[in-house]
């Protein structure tokens, strides 16, 4: 609806030249043209989070719109979900909250999806240009976190492809507190990366925290187990308070820069920030980080690094994957492709390929290192392995590199 | 058995979670008036009515124009060309019926200038998009009449919010990281002789087990005591020695300690003996206030806390009345009930005692406070640890000669809040532009550039008040100002609208603890800043 001075305050930023806008951006009327008609961005979630999401995408000139969501509406989401109203009470949260947004938005086009977000296929995520969370789950973020993730493809010096980045932006809130984040995949860390965020922590030897830690994960761990109990006596740690949060991260951060491990660091004068989290029981206190990407993220890394021994055959390394205790419950029956190459595959190709399985890695991939391609009916997209052919320990592998 | 809710509480059921029943009643008796009602304002009263105020009255003298369709989601095409107010009031009555709404057409500046009396009665005053010097005149009013007022605005890409009201004491503070009041390390002494009534070493393997890790804990501090002139465990080492002791007493076989879960307990608990038992800073300016010497007209909070501080100087011996709270632990029933006991019995002769201190004070001052309850009394000794006082400065005092400009002028050489204060400056500084020239800059279709110069300007005699010189972000922000046109952007409303409301809730409720000075938002970089100025 192009009703002449209706979009004058969005006008203002789209139409004229800034001196705080990102990289790439030309002033130009198309702009609310493109948000309007062109660009389709996907709200996951239509509750509390979702409607107020689903109004403000609308009211800030995007016009084409889906929502998906699998509940249905109960009294007690009336106190937030303006959406809807008593006489709405048992329907889907998706279909009214879609029409209501269409009914008051002139020229708005949501479409709502009833459903589970697992029920939609791979190609239904893909036609979006941005997907935004209003969920309130660990485990359907981290769904959503593996869809948005699939779609990210590599050059070959292992640089993100930027045509294949499907931004998501992530909402949550609890009582007076709440987050919002950027997930730009392959880019800024994506949910895997940071997963050391929720409770509860995956636990690691205390010899390795204390003496050898190694990626940013054993720093928080160390901050979190053994820092804490030391330095704060008397205060039980406690991950829902802020600043247990934010003491641990910085501490780990202290340690990372001792260690000399990257991956924590993070740097103001660079990149972006893409967390911010919002506290409001005292007072109003946010805090704005640029979180780091962890390297060897399972999710969204160009390649988990895998170490095999120098004289590994295929079978022995499909065997220390399926040992390997990161893919724990991801590899029931892993194919195994190297570039355009396959190695040995299930289904039709498993007799043509499997005589590959006996032979000497290092000669089926032509050297010591490899990015290996891993599928699986229990992944949801390939697993990217850093093969490294060699018979030094992982340390001394990862020391050399 | 079965709770049967009222549809209301049903409604109300995610909410009533957080302030309970009684802050929900706070909510539902209030008054609120909202002036202008562009997307600040509605979005602010939207999150309000959806909570269930008792009512609102929104002042706004604007007919719907089709910019507002473009920013507010309370208006559709059918209200273009009628009353603002009215179409904003219609909707957000559709949005919760137990709220009544009314609107008054008329421009909110004229009604602060011909009917100050017009705010006496309400709870809360929401002042949206309303320039400095309007403001000040309403700040005034309201102080006057004792009515709390949030100011908030969104102005392109940054906002701002302020609360102002003479003083706002708290009593549910509801503290995120609470530490239990146990009194490991000085036991009263039903609590000590309940403690050392148990003879360890005298009891079956299953009483051994299930004593409760606070009497472990008694009685490790007693005996701690008295091999150490009375003192608790103080460093490292002594500490390490204090649980050395602790693990000294679970049962072994073949030299081997057993494994006994109230030991467990009593370990992660150790660090309870030694942790801040002092009266906490804050509670402690409450005690010494002027506010505590009391005449007749003094609130009901400042009479609880003037029995409080004869509490601590009498009976409390120092402490504050217990909290009473006796969190759950590894234990028999009948002991854990037993020990649970001896707290509550404390804690109830504590607000007996609160509860004397306070009759007499209230005589003694003639009070006009007709009365308060003992279940106020028992909140308040509950609550005595994390009791907060906010006073908000006046907005003549902040946009004034009294203003902290050290403050500002910190805040601007400091790396995380040069920007954030740049744009508080440059807030400020569009309104002065808009006293000379009728307009705020970057309004007009001419390219907003063209008006930077007199932005500088007046942004540059502000500076030199304040004795700071630019930040590094000085002309970019500069610029943006002009670019931003005064624009009212709804995802910028949207968020300081969410903040504004959750503002009004503690204002409203009377709990957890609101925002003491300015904040602004600034959306371009998804931070915040507060200023106490």
């Amino acid at each position: 609806m192009d009703v002449p001075g209706r979009w004058k305050d969005l006008d203002h930023l789209l139409t004229r030249p800034g001196n705080v806008v990102g990289p790439g951006f030309e002033p130009d009327p198309a702009l609310r043209a493109f948000l309007h008609d062109d660009c389709r961005v996907l709200c996951v979630g239509a509750g509390g989070l979702g409607c107020e999401l689903l109004k403000d995408l609308a009211l800030s000139g995007f016009g084409q719109i889906d929502v998906i969501d699998m509940d249905t509406i109960d009294v007690s989401n009336l106190n937030r979900q303006f959406l809807f109203r008593l006489k709405d009470v048992g329907k889907p949260k998706a279909e009214v909250a879609a029409a209501a947004i269409n009914q008051r938005v002139a020229g708005v086009h949501v479409t709502p999806h009833f459903c589970r977000i697992e029920e939609k296929p791979l190609e239904f995520y893909q036609q979006f240009q941005i997907i935004i969370l209003g969920l309130d789950s660990l485990e359907a973020r981290r769904y959503m976190n593996q869809v948005a993730c699939s779609f990210l493809a590599f050059e070959e010096d292992g640089s993100p492809d930027l045509s294949t980045i499907k931004p998501m932006i992530d909402g949550g809130t609890e009582g007076f507190k709440g987050h919002a984040r950027v997930i730009l995949p392959g880019f800024t860390p994506c949910f895997e990366c940071t997963l050391w965020l929720f409770p509860p922590q995956t636990k690691f030897p205390l010899c390795t925290l204390a003496e050898t830690p190694r990626s940013p994960a054993h720093c928080i761990e160390y901050a979190h187990l053994i820092q804490w109990g030391q330095e704060r006596p008397g205060h039980d740690f406690d991950a829902d308070v802020e600043e247990h949060m934010r003491w641990v991260y910085d501490e780990a951060l202290k340690r990372a820069a001792k260690f000399g491990i990257a991956g924590v660091s993070y740097q103001l004068t660079q990149g972006m920030d893409n967390y911010m989290m919002y506290v409001g029981t005292d007072g109003i206190y946010t805090h704005t980080v640029k979180y780091e990407k962890d390297a060897a993220c399972l999710i969204c890394s160009s390649g988990v690094p895998l170490h095999a021994p120098a004289s590994s055959t295929l079978q022995q390394v499909i065997d220390q994957l399926q040992r390997d205790p990161r893919f724990e419950g991801k590899l029931q029956s892993p194919s195994v492709s190297c570039g355009p190459q396959n190695l040995y595959m299930h289904g039709i190709f498993e007799e043509e390929t499997r005589q590959n399985l006996q032979k000497d890695m290092k000669m089926l991939i032509g050297g010591s290192h490899a990015i290996l391609q891993v599928n699986d009916k229990k992944l949801l997209a390939p697993l990217r392995c850093r093969l490294t052919l060699s018979d030094h320990s992982d340390l001394d592998a990862e020391m050399a590199e | 058995m079965v709770e049967i809710k009222d549809p209301k509480s049903k409604k109300y059921d995610r909410q009533l979670r957080i302030w309970g029943a009684h802050g929900q009643a706070a909510l539902e008796s209030a008054k609120i008036c909202l002036l202008n009602c562009g997307p600040t304002g509605s979005e602010t009263l939207k999150n309000l009515v959806l909570g269930g105020i008792a009512g609102f009255t929104i002042v706004d003298g604007s007919k719907v124009e089709q910019q507002d369709l473009g920013n507010n989601f309370l208006l559709s095409e059918a209200d273009l060309g009628h009353s603002k107010a009215q179409g904003v009031s219609s909707l957000l009555k559709e949005l919760n019926d137990s709220v009544t709404g009314g609107f008054v057409e008329t421009d909110p500046e004229q009604l602060i200038n011909d009917q100050p009396a017009f705010f006496n009665n309400f709870s809360l005053v929401i002042a949206t998009q309303l320039r400095e010097a309007t403001m000040l005149k309403l700040d005034d009013i309201c102080r006057a009449e004792g009515v709390k007022l949030l100011a908030v605005r969104s102005y392109g890409l940054v906002a701002t919010l302020r609360v102002s009201a003479a003083e706002h004491a708290i009593v549910e503070t509801k503290p995120d990281n609470a530490v239990g009041d146990l009194r490991f390390h000085a036991p009263w002494k039903e609590l000590h002789d309940f403690a050392m009534s148990f003879k360890l070493a005298e009891m079956d393997e299953i009483m051994h087990k299930h004593l409760p890790f606070a009497i472990l804990l008694i009685q490790a501090v007693g005996h701690w005591k008295a091999g150490h002139q009375g003192k608790l465990p103080s460093g490292s080492k002594e500490r390490t020695d204090f649980k050395a002791l602790l693990k000294s007493w679970q049962r072994q076989i073949d030299g081997i300690p057993v494994e006994e879960e109230n030991f467990s307990e009593a370990m992660t608990n150790a660090s309870k003996v030694w942790s801040q038992h002092g009266i906490p800073s804050e509670v402690q300016a409450i005690l010494e206030d002027d506010c505590m010497n009391l005449n007749s007209s003094s609130s009901t909070f400042w009479c609880l806390a003037a029995a409080l501080k004869r509490f601590i100087e009498q009976e409390g011996q120092g402490c504050l009345p217990l909290e009473g709270t006796l969190p759950d632990m590894h234990a028999t029933t009948d002991l854990y009930l037993q020990l649970q006991r001896v707290y509550q019995t404390k804690a109830e002769s504590d607000v007996t005692a609160v509860e004397t201190h306070l009759r007499a004070i209230l005589k003694d001052n003639a009070s006009s406070i007709s009365s308060i309850s003992r279940a106020e009394v028992k909140l308040f000794c509950k609550n005595a640890r994390h009791l907060r006082l906010v006073r908000f400065r006046r907005l003549s005092e902040e946009f004034g000669i009294s203003c902290k400009h050290n403050v500002l002028r910190q805040a601007l050489t400091a790396e995380d809040q040069a920007t954030n204060a740049t744009l508080y400056i440059l807030l400020r500084a569009v309104d002065r532009f808009y006293e000379s020239h009728k307009h705020f800059p970057g309004t007009f279709d001419s390219p907003p550039e063209s008006e930077i110069p007199m932005l500088k300007a007046k942004a540059g005699a502000l500076l030199s008040e304040v004795g700071a010189s630019p930040s590094p972000a000085w002309d970019d922000c500069l610029a943006e100002m002009c670019r931003f046109g005064a624009g009212e952007l709804h995802c910028v409303a949207a968020i300081i609208a969410g903040m504004a409301a959750q503002e009004g809730i503690k204002l409203l409720t009377k709990q957890f603890v609101p925002q003491s000075g300015t904040l602004v938002y600034n959306a371009m970089g998804s931070t915040t800043s507060v200023f106490c100025l």
